[in-house]
């Protein structure tokens, strides 16, 4: 049987989540053996080219071009991953989203490259249909191998999306929120980073995004009534997963 | 005039982000030159503003998935300088253990799996290891290690969360570090095979001047931060570098070059600490430079793939020395209070010096920030290295002149992604 051809595409991105799978360097060699490389700009010249039959896209759609370019590598590919925060709600660099700086403003730029730059910085989905996401900033590698071994075998993998606060209470850290008055986006996260931060004695500032029975409202009240600032659980939601529905949405309502 | 394209490589392969290069010759005799980065900005220079100060580091982490630590030692040596924090030295011990990491992880992902491939004629490092496997399953070793003294002081190796203002959240017990120093001592030894198959790869030679720009640490190999120093004797605090260094804009890069005022393009990066620091080098390192009459002043740009492998030797010697000498901290941070005024940090990238400047206000929330990055900063250079070589580029069939092209350019190792993030937003609001 011919090996699945893997593609590995870069968006608005800083690499870090390309770099994770250059970071799984033991099982590197053995992962790359068992697929055929289409395109991996990063890590190779050669470039076999499309069909693929597993794509993975790290990055935001931020300019014209890349909203283009998601639309042809979807058409190419079997299966697309969406890997990484940026491609997943649009990372960091969808601060610019809210801000009054917004390109569509009257406002005229000496640049013509930064011109052709979209309104917004998006994720992936908001432009073609993703089979898989992947979430974290950067992603957690033991996922993006043990998905990555599922999809090459044709099946979809699952992911835990409970929040951080499992993960936390099983490593056994005393809670930074409760014991510290730390404010802490555990109970509201995604898990996957083993939870990093609290193990680590501070709070979780949400790479992962919202947690699938996130209840923000709840988990703001809560804060407040202790204590923290409303903006300040406002800064905490605008970071990394920032355009995630259940952050957005409470920012825009509440901060 | 007629036009012809000499070189037009498309979407660099084997860099870090996007960008291309093209050489067109014109008929006039000087032929045009560009490194084109259309990376798209991601504008953190503009959302950094009404950040607090103390998310910072977690911010400009996310500038670069391969130097985070970077970024984060040059904010703290901003924000700590402005707010007077006198960090513990234990800690300061950790976070050079946790850059040692970075320059380890970075410059073996450069040297075997980026830029390597191009001297022995293969496409990819997996290519390299069908050939020699065992070199390319060591080289990964040597990345892996780096790694993992990242994640063990910073929790992971992209975007470690660990430091913060006055110190770093947790300090790991001095058991956890000591775990690593078996690896450590082994791959000390074996760096040295490593190193022997760079320094046996034929390169291409490129013997000119540069003006050269890097930190100098009294105290040590400047990585941590230090004073500006150039080899036209240049000697600065980094609260000066504005006033030395200008950037400006081209229209077919997304990231600022930069240049010293009044004066020409300059290089950033391990060639430039080589020639200015050679004499900090661990005497390890220096030894093995010496073995291959490598001394400065090293001219040539193609000798900086052996240069980063000296660096590692460095990092390796320096960081198994600093990780015996470690005591857990008592405190592994201090209180401190913001406050306003504006201040500026520098470290050693793995690609040369890496400049920030805020401006706080009374509130501790940034009214201003200015980033600028090593690879920003080398872009006329490699413009100005290709320039040099088009005799030879034209000579060449088109693969051979595609390949050198890109071997100069990946001499810098760029971090296009790093580069682009920090065009500013100015906008010039149309009248209402």
């Amino acid at each position: 049987m011919a090996k699945p051809r893997l593609g590995v595409f870069k968006f608005s991105s800083c690499d870090g989540c390309q770099l994770s799978i250059l970071d799984a360097e033991e099982e590197l060699l053995a992962l790359l053996d068992k697929v055929e490389l289409g395109d991996f700009l990063e890590a190779s010249s050669a470039s076999v080219g499309p069909p693929y039959d597993v794509s993975l896209v790290e990055g935001s759609v931020s300019t014209s071009e890349e909203a283009e370019r998601i639309v042809r590598i979807r058409k190419e590919s079997k299966t697309l991953v969406a890997i990484g925060a940026c491609a997943t709600s649009g990372g960091l660099q969808a601060l610019r989203n809210w801000s009054r700086l917004g390109l569509f403003e009257s406002a005229v730029y000496p640049e013509p490259d930064v011109a052709r730059a979209l309104e917004k910085a998006l994720p992936v989905s908001n432009f073609v249909a993703v089979d898989f996401e992947l979430r974290g900033c950067p992603v957690s590698k033991a996922q993006l191998l043990q998905s990555l071994a599922s999809v090459l075998r044709g099946a979809k993998p699952t992911l835990s999306t409970s929040a951080v606060c499992f993960e936390c209470k099983r490593v056994g850290n005393a809670c930074v929120v409760v014991a510290g008055g730390t404010p802490c986006l555990g109970p509201v996260t995604a898990s996957g980073c083993g939870a990093l931060c609290p193990s680590w004695g501070r709070g979780c500032y949400g790479c992962f995004g919202p947690s699938d029975d996130a209840n923000m409202d709840s988990y703001a009240s809560w804060l407040t009534a202790h204590g923290v600032d409303r903006h300040e659980v406002g800064l905490l939601l605008r970071g990394i997963n920032s355009q995630s529905p259940e952050f957005r949405k409470w920012v825009e309502k509440n901060d | 005039m007629t036009r012809r394209v000499v070189v037009d490589t498309g979407p660099l392969a084997r860099v870090e982000g996007e960008g291309s290069l093209s050489i067109v010759d014109t008929g006039t005799g000087s032929p045009e030159v560009r490194l084109n980065i259309f990376e798209p900005p991601r504008f953190f220079e503009a959302f950094l503003r009404g950040r607090r100060a103390e998310e910072v580091p977690d911010l400009v982490s996310r500038i670069c998935g391969i130097c985070p630590v970077a970024y984060q030692i040059s904010s703290l040596n901003a924000l700590e300088g402005l707010f007077g924090v006198e960090v513990d030295g234990q800690v300061r011990r950790l976070r050079r253990i946790l850059y040692y990491g970075e320059w380890i992880e970075s410059h073996a992902l450069h040297v075997f799996m980026l830029a390597a491939p191009d001297f022995v004629g293969a496409p990819d490092a997996m290519a390299m290891a069908e050939r020699d496997p065992g070199l390319v399953k060591e080289a990964l070793a040597l990345k892996r290690l780096g790694n993992s003294l990242m994640s063990a002081i910073g929790g992971r190796e992209v975007h470690p969360v660990s430091l913060k203002i006055g110190g770093i959240y947790r300090a790991p017990s001095k058991g956890a570090l000591s775990s690593l120093l078996p690896e450590l001592d082994r791959l000390r030894g074996s760096v040295r095979n490593m190193a022997a198959f760079v320094s046996s790869l034929q390169k291409p030679s490129l013997e000119r001047e540069s003006t050269l720009v890097c930190l100098h640490d009294p105290s040590r190999y400047a990585i941590d931060g230090g004073e500006i120093v150039s080899n036209s004797g240049l000697r600065l605090p980094p609260s000066s570098f504005e006033e030395s260094f200008e950037e400006y804009q081209v229209g077919y890069s997304n990231a600022l070059h930069s240049r010293i005022r009044g004066g020409g393009s300059y290089m950033v990066g391990p060639l430039a600490r080589f020639n200015l620091n050679f004499d900090q080098l661990n005497p390890v390192a220096r030894a093995m430079a010496r073995e291959w009459g490598l001394k400065p002043p090293l001219k040539d740009p193609f000798q900086s793939m052996l240069v980063r492998v000296l660096e590692i030797v460095h990092a390796l010697e320096e960081a198994a020395g600093e990780v015996r000498e470690y005591v857990q901290p008592v405190h592994p941070s201090v209180p401190y209070k913001p406050k306003a005024g504006v201040c500026h940090g520098v470290s050693e990238a793995p690609r040369g010096t890496l400049y920030h400047s805020y401006a706080v206000n009374a509130r501790g929330q940034i009214e201003r920030a200015k980033i600028v990055p090593p690879t920003a900063q080398n872009q006329s250079r490699m413009e100005d290295d290709i320039r040099l070589l088009v005799p030879q580029i034209m000579e060449s069939d088109v693969d051979r002149a595609r390949r050198l092209g890109e071997m100069a350019i990946r001499n810098y190792d760029p971090c296009i992604s790093c580069a682009t993030h920090f065009l500013r937003l100015d906008i010039k609001r149309s009248p209402a």
